[in-house]
């Protein structure tokens, strides 16, 4: 969040034309502490609204934050489907591998064979890789952080803000209380460590093998191409089509 | 001949509903195709980019009323139209927009239900749905039109309503009024009144999103007015911040229901057929208010002393108009394609006033004016 703001204040956008749109989750009281257009939703569907709200007025800022559970477990049609339409939306998930708010449960993005309280026996289920879902579903920009790489991460949410088109970055996120413990890592220090420790830049992950990338988490940005947007694509018709 | 003025169209039930949705100001439209709703939006993927509005078809119907609900907070009159599936997957935002009080209009053309149903076939199914459908305790308005006509007038009222209380406003046509083609005259722009929301005119930082200015109504910014503010789901106090003080959560969920209820004098809508003398007086609405009436008409040249009351309001339901039926008619029946959805509320308010009679069907097939006619023959002091 310091970072979104930081950034949202470098570049300089009036607070007027910002909307801050969150779903349920830790991530979804973000907008309570921003003074911009603020909407906390339902679970999972930031992004509907968000569609609504960009194609109704296209001059705001239309920014969404989501967690992992909200974005690809119970939100993920929408987020493949505003990702393969185009809509600009800057999206921003906050994966902490886990569901916080409920109580430390097995998310998408959960590693297989990690013991949460609904997988006390270890998760049965291979994890998602939400980068290669949303580059798969056609997005505009697609770039992975981590909250200790906060450099790297004011850089990337910059880049996702400025871009015509879908743009969604993966911020891989600490949650002390419940994946900390799964992992046996039982201090915010000793997360930011792991996650320090697990990152590998883009640049450099190219080169290696699967197995060698097992675990890890590479941050960069993954995907960066020019698409018309839904709105260009919308003003188009309206300009050649139908001359209005 | 018959003289045909230009204003005189055949129109489909779902046509005259897009009409009517367009001349409202209607200017998105966020969908998903199901059958029997989907000429709304055909229709409206056809006119609405000509009118300088937007439509774009969503990957299911909760995604649809999503986008609608973002598009009136970002100040457009929006909309979607569904059926019985696709009217269950809205129910979570239609919470959302109670709640939050954002203005938008849900279309739900009754089919043959539970589940996949009778997807081409008509019912009444949906009447408890829209009155319950979210959960928690919520206010809802819903409309049920019974000509294509109608379908055209109530989308308008349906607009208007939802803009004057800030509350979703739900269409309740079934499959045959949708599906049934009539010549209608056209109105113009000028014989309909269009509502607007308020909007505030104080500075931006005296701007109380959810407080009550008297009318139970705060005004509505639009998002990128100026008037930065939150929107969420959870209590929230004036301001548009989450609570749990219950000094803040009580006020709410109470003016939530005031704001419409102050106004049930205004909010009785319904048209009477030879109620005066009647002895049996029926209370219908939808297709099979059609039905009834042929059978009320047939009925008074056999000289049965029969009439109708034509729900136009479904909710919240009208008691004020009910209650005056059942203290003068000894006899009431309730037609309706399904298991007994608005006899319930008929009883309810009756409160051992007249003797109530149902007459049920949920085959799938319309209650015919004969069913009516020999119904009433059978009740008929």
């Amino acid at each position: 969040m310091q970072a979104l703001m930081r950034v949202i204040d470098r570049i300089g956008y009036s607070k007027d034309d910002v909307v801050l749109i969150s779903g349920i989750g830790c991530s979804g009281r973000l907008p309570v502490y921003v003074d911009f257009n603020a909407l906390h939703t339902t679970h999972g569907r930031a992004l509907t609204f968000a569609t609504g709200i960009k194609l109704a007025k296209p001059q705001l800022k239309v920014i969404t934050i989501m967690g992992d559970g909200d974005a690809i477990a119970i939100g993920g049609n929408h987020l493949i489907h505003a990702a393969r339409r185009n809509v600009e939306i800057a999206s921003f998930v906050i994966n902490n591998q886990v569901y916080g708010m409920t109580g430390g449960q097995c998310s998408p993005t959960t590693p297989y064979g990690e013991k949460t309280v609904t997988t006390p026996y270890g998760n049965l289920e291979p994890d998602f890789d939400i980068c290669r879902v949303v580059e798969a579903a056609g997005a505009a920009f697609v770039a992975r952080a981590t909250v200790y790489h906060t450099r790297l991460l004011d850089q990337l949410i910059g880049k996702a803000l400025k871009k015509k088109g879908f743009a969604m970055v993966e911020v891989f996120s600490h949650c002390v209380t419940y994946s900390g413990s799964y992992l046996g890592l039982d201090s915010p220090v000793e997360m930011m460590k792991w996650l320090r420790d697990s990152s590998i830049p883009v640049a450099k992950a190219r080169g290696l093998g699967e197995a060698e990338l097992k675990g890890k988490i590479v941050t960069g940005v993954l995907v960066d191409r020019e698409k018309p947007t839904y709105h260009e694509e919308c003003k188009k018709l309206y300009r050649e089509k139908l001359k209005v | 001949m018959r003289k045909v003025t230009p204003k005189q169209v055949l129109l489909q039930g779902n046509e005259a509903c897009a009409k009517g949705a367009l001349m409202a100001g209607c200017r998105f439209y966020a969908g998903y195709p199901i059958t029997p709703a989907t000429e709304i939006m055909e229709i409206m993927a056809r006119e609405l980019p000509k009118a300088g509005g937007i439509f774009i078809q969503m990957e299911d119907e909760i995604a649809s009323l999503g986008a609608v609900i973002g598009a009136s907070l970002a100040g457009v009159k929006s909309m979607t139209a569904t059926s019985g599936p696709g009217f269950s997957l809205m129910q979570e935002h239609i919470g959302y927009a109670c709640m939050t009080e954002v203005p938008c209009v849900v279309v739900d053309v009754m089919r043959a239900g539970p589940s996949t149903g009778l997807p081409t076939q008509p019912s009444q199914g949906d009447v408890m749905q829209a009155r319950w459908g979210t959960h928690g305790d919520h206010p809802i308005i819903a409309l049920a039109p019974s000509s294509v006509y109608e379908c055209l007038e109530l989308t308008v009222q349906a607009f208007n309503l939802s803009e004057r209380y800030r509350t979703p406003v739900v269409v309740l046509a079934d499959e045959v009024v949708a599906h049934m083609r009539e010549g209608i005259l056209l109105p113009s722009r000028e014989d309909i009144e269009i509502e607007e929301r308020t909007r505030p005119t104080v500075p931006p930082e005296w701007y109380l999103p959810y407080g009550d200015p008297g009318t139970g109504v705060p005004p509505m910014a639009a998002f990128g007015d100026g008037y930065r503010y939150h929107v969420t789901g959870l209590y929230h106090d004036v301001r548009g911040y989450p609570t749990v003080r219950k000094d803040e959560v009580e006020p709410l969920i109470q003016r939530l229901f005031s704001k419409i209820s102050r106004d049930f004098d205004r909010l009785q809508w319904f048209d009477a057929f030879y109620t005066e003398d009647a002895l049996i007086t029926i209370i219908a609405y939808g297709c099979v208010a059609r039905a009834a009436l042929r059978a009320v008409r047939e009925g008074r040249e056999r000289g049965l002393k029969v009439g109708l009351i034509k729900l136009k309001l479904i909710w919240p339901f009208m008691r004020r108009t009910i209650t005056k039926i059942l203290e003068s008619s000894p006899k009431v029946l309730v037609p309706e394609m399904n298991i007994g959805q608005i006899s319930r509320e008929v009883k309810r308010v009756n409160q051992g006033k007249c003797e109530v009679v149902t007459l049920n069907k949920v085959d799938g097939k319309m209650i015919t004016p004969l069913e009516i006619l020999e119904k009433l023959e059978e009740i008929h002091p």
